[in-house]
């Protein structure tokens, strides 16, 4: 395990709004170490894509306010950073590609043009030298007749190459975060296992570190090697891939595992976790998945169980149903 | 494109066709006589039939109109009944005028328009925001005549920064070339008279080009706000790019075509609308001209002022349309 690139501690982020503010994310940590592929699951709407907006600076101000905690990276302090530093950050060390490929991609400039500017931006380099990296980018990650793409248009192209393209401009200028916003949601089933593959071996080769947002426990299982798994704005669940599959602790990560369809089962319904994420603003004290959980408590209507581990300290769930089994034990 | 083109252009026939029947009846329905404007109301009856039928006003209007489609076919837009000069040579002075006017005015309708948009775009809810917006919503209502005395009164009355009318110092006169009298100074390296010309040109200009200038504002701001919310305009931000660079690289050619649908529409309408302004300001202009040929029911001339902007408006269009190809790769004509 190699030291920390990303520390987020206590994270709050809120969404001011005339009917109030919105706590979309309530006090998240999360840490990504160099080189790894960290999952970040839950429901639309629980806050992931806002968790990750926060680490880029990119969310809108307002309504979008920092209203405490710490983003660290590489120990340095991203939220009280000028915003000319964040501009060095971003799509140099950490990179963001999105859910759309369809639209990521500027419909009026070439592949080239949008790889190139990228690099440019980011190091002194000439613009013959500057297009022969990005078909090299375009090469590496697998986009063949990288040399006429250069000069094609995002139309030109259907969604797994543009979400290559994306990809192509995220790493260009080889970062050591990569953060992927639900980035095969959008994609043919096919397609999606081989960005998915693309990803990993692009991991494995650069030594990028991946944040990957997705509501799939299918693509979690597929490359990454720890998962956070979060719930209206808080993390509820995390550890090793390994140990949250064999063995959820949490309710609600229990339900995301059953909600997945098996093959080799015969059911005559898939099961879905009952009720609805609740609506921004108006969560009440306690567990906030209390409302829809099959074990609740008297204790879970009132008060917020702390996030904490069992015998594998790398493995740490907030729920009460773990703590008095701890008691208990 | 150039299939299209040629195709755009043959279909300018029908349309033009069209506008002369139409200009054609709508003229004749004006009630007044040219032989009366001509020789006076005290003049016999006999004097004036002479004239109508020297004029061959006596004859039935279809073949009035179909003289006047046999000549213009042949490139022949025929003399002026006032002042029985051929049209043709006569109008081009007076286009080239209006040319440079409607020019002028649009640069600056475009240079401030198109900028105060993206900027209460950028900064939107700011008070520049509000402020620019106010100034557009009043400049869309607000009369031409009324900005042009106002203007006339302030910079050239009070201020006496620029000159209240026409387009040079009439005791030194441009020697003109092409009609547009910025190029044709230039061309004799006078920059004396050039400078002179230009203060000329500004306050007709801007009389002109508010209206255009607040729609064209209006315009872009809200163009830019649809395309600033765009995702390919985040993966710009997340790429590292300035916020300029964001703004006029990556957010402006995207909200640039309706905006480029807009300055086409309003070029054309500078052309014919310019009246107002060529009067207040004494500029020697095609709006003036028509004028007084309604005035004087100068019958040809204003048939052919007519044709001849609405050939330039249709022009004007497609080469707004062409240029969509230019800046949008998505769009190509076959």
């Amino acid at each position: 395990m190699g030291s920390n690139l990303l520390e987020i501690h206590n994270l709050h982020t809120h969404f001011v709004t005339e009917r109030g503010v919105i706590p979309a994310v309530d006090g998240v940590d999360l840490i990504i170490r160099k080189g790894e592929i960290v999952g970040v699951v839950g429901e639309s709407g629980c806050g992931k894509s806002v968790t990750s907006l926060s680490v880029m600076r990119l969310l809108p101000q307002p309504p979008g306010k920092y209203a405490g905690g710490e983003i660290r990276f590489k120990g340095e302090e991203l939220i009280k950073a000028r915003e000319k530093r964040m501009k060095q950050i971003r799509g140099n060390e950490i990179s963001m590609i999105f859910q759309e490929p369809m639209t990521s991609l500027n419909p009026l400039l070439t592949i080239g043009e949008q790889i190139i500017e990228t690099l440019r931006v980011h190091m002194p380099i000439g613009k013959k030298d500057a297009t022969n990296r990005a078909i090299e980018m375009l090469k590496k990650v697998g986009i063949a007749r990288a040399e006429s793409i250069v000069r094609s248009y995002p139309h030109q192209l259907s969604g797994g190459m543009r979400q290559r393209v994306m990809i192509a401009i995220a790493l260009c200028c080889e970062p050591e975060l990569l953060i992927a916003d639900e980035p095969t949601t959008a994609l043919d089933v096919t397609i999606q296992a081989q960005i998915l593959d693309l990803m990993k071996k692009l991991n494995r080769d650069m030594g990028t570190a991946i944040m990957m947002i997705t509501h799939d426990l299918g693509v979690v299982a597929e490359i990454c090697e720890r998962v956070v798994v979060m719930y209206a704005g808080k993390v509820v669940e995390e550890g090793a891939v390994r140990d949250i599959f064999a063995n959820p602790r949490h309710p609600y990560t229990q339900g995301l595992i059953r909600s997945i369809p098996k093959m080799d089962e015969e059911q005559s319904r898939l099961y879905s976790i009952p009720g609805q994420v609740p609506k921004p603003g108006s969560i009440t004290e306690g567990c906030r998945f209390a409302p829809r959980c099959e074990h609740v408590m008297d204790i879970c209507k009132s008060k917020l169980p702390e996030l904490i581990s069992g015998a594998n300290p790398a493995h740490r769930s907030r729920c009460w149903l773990n703590t008095t089994q701890e008691v208990a034990n | 494109m150039l299939n299209y083109t040629i195709r755009r252009l043959l279909m300018l026939i029908p349309v033009l066709l069209g506008m002369t029947l139409i200009v054609f009846s709508i003229i004749h329905a004006i009630p007044g006589d040219p032989a009366d404007v001509i020789l006076g109301e005290k003049a016999s009856n006999e004097s004036k039939q002479a004239l109508r039928e020297q004029l061959k006003l006596d004859q039935p209007l279809y073949v009035q109109y179909g003289d006047y489609l046999a000549k213009l076919l042949t490139g022949d837009l025929g003399n002026s009944i006032r002042t029985r000069e051929s049209i043709a040579e006569e109008i081009v002075p007076y286009l080239a005028a209006t040319l440079e006017l409607t020019a002028f005015s649009m640069i600056f309708a475009v240079v401030v328009g198109v900028n105060a948009g993206i900027f209460s775009a950028w900064k939107q809810n700011s008070w520049f925001d509000y402020t620019s917006m106010l100034i557009a919503l009043i400049g869309v209502s607000m009369p031409i005549f009324w900005l042009g005395l106002m203007e006339q009164w302030l910079f050239a009355l009070e201020l006496k920064w620029l000159p209240s009318i026409g387009r040079m110092n009439p005791r030194d006169p441009v020697d003109s070339v092409t009609g547009l009298y910025l190029i044709d100074t230039l061309l004799a390296g006078r920059w004396d008279q050039f400078w002179t010309v230009l203060k000329h040109l500004i306050l007709p200009s801007i009389a002109l080009g508010t209206i255009p200038m607040a729609i064209i504002a209006r315009m872009t701001r809200s163009s830019m706000l649809d395309v600033l919310r765009s995702d390919y305009i985040r993966t710009a931000k997340a790429k590292g790019i300035s916020q300029l660079g964001v703004i006029y690289k990556h957010a402006l050619r995207n909200a640039f075509i309706p905006v480029l649908t807009v300055i086409g529409l309003q070029f054309g309408l500078l052309l014919g609308g310019a009246v107002l302004t060529e009067t207040i300001f004494a500029w020697p202009g095609i709006g003036r001209y028509i004028f007084d040929a309604i005035s004087a029911r100068d019958y040809p001339v204003i048939q052919s002022g007519i044709l001849i902007i609405a050939l330039i408006f249709v022009l004007i269009n497609l080469l707004v349309d062409l240029l969509y190809a230019a800046v949008d790769p998505r769009i190509s004509y076959k």
